[in-house]
């Protein structure tokens, strides 16, 4: 049985992502045009109208974009206890990607708040939490490119990663501990989701959707950075 | 299809929520692939100067 590190060769995985990046750009053309499908032919609700629509544009920003910093937290602590290069590359990679679609999630948030909520913004738990990860997401960057050592800037970023991800149960239990605008949990609860499936499944495909779009994207960065390195390597052996 | 367009009379809120997330992953998207291509052609062309000459 080959273990994780062993994948985490960069030679191995240049490899193996090459021959799942088409599959994987396939699962995400397949599962959002299935969702976009079923998203646009699903009746309006009985509350919210048609402008229950952006939730299969917002929820799955909103999941992708947490879900990123989770991927980035562990990739950083992986790059921190095992000093592994490919860990450094990976959390660096995911970034720029987390803040995109954190971004999103509060632009379509703030396009779905203004028709139901009669608000664009509130300063609630959950959106103010979720405008502090947009700016984690921004300082980590720019921390990561203001240090012109590799190796420094990875440690540097990777524990300004670990101590930013204590606002992730912060954005998850927002809802629960401060009265709040924003509807609660409706999805992963006990005794089940409250939403109807007729909006469960575009929502479910969407977020597969994205989910697939964040891997793609992640792992074209990361070989992109491998690349970079391998360049640096041999424009160093040419100056030496 | 007047309904499809309208979204219920949501429309200015649907469509920019829908237009401004594909143009923001469409913009992501091109820009990661982008760099890649980037990364290939300079690695392509610095090993293209180490192969010796005969």
């Amino acid at each position: 049985m080959p273990s994780l590190f062993e994948f985490a060769n960069p030679k191995k995985f240049m490899d193996l992502s090459g021959s799942l990046l088409p599959w994987l750009v396939a699962a995400a053309a397949l599962t959002l045009g299935a969702g976009l499908l079923l998203g646009f032919t699903t009746p309006p609700d009985y509350q919210q109208g048609d402008t229950v629509r952006i939730m299969f544009v917002h929820v799955p920003a909103a999941w992708v974009a947490m879900m990123a910093y989770g991927v980035m937290t562990v990739a950083s602590i992986f790059g921190l206890v095992n000093r592994h290069p490919l860990a450094d590359i990976a959390a660096r990679a995911a970034a720029p990607i987390g803040a995109v679609f954190t971004a999103l999630g509060l632009i379509t948030g703030s396009l779905w708040g203004r028709p139901m909520w009669g608000a664009w913004w509130v300063w609630d738990g959950r959106l103010t939490s979720f405008l502090l990860l947009l700016l984690i997401y921004l300082a980590y960057i720019a921390l990561n490119d203001a240090i012109e050592n590799e190796t420094r800037a990875a440690r540097a970023s990777a524990v300004f990663a670990i101590v930013g991800a204590v606002n992730l149960p912060i954005i998850e239990f927002s809802v629960q501990w401060w009265t709040t605008l924003h509807q609660g949990e409706s999805i992963l609860r006990k005794g089940g989701p409250t939403i109807a499936p007729v909006f469960l499944w575009p929502l479910f495909l969407m977020a597969l959707g994205y989910t697939f779009l964040f891997f793609v994207f992640w792992t074209i960065r990361i070989r992109s950075e491998i690349l970079n390195r391998r360049s640096r390597t041999l424009l160093e052996m040419r100056a030496g | 299809m007047s309904d499809f367009v309208t979204q219920g009379g949501f429309a200015a809120y649907v469509w920019p929520a829908y237009g401004i997330s594909a143009f923001a992953l469409a913009v992501l998207g091109l820009w990661i692939v982008s760099d890649y291509r980037k990364a290939k052609a300079k690695l392509a062309a610095l090993a293209e100067l180490e192969r010796p000459t005969p």
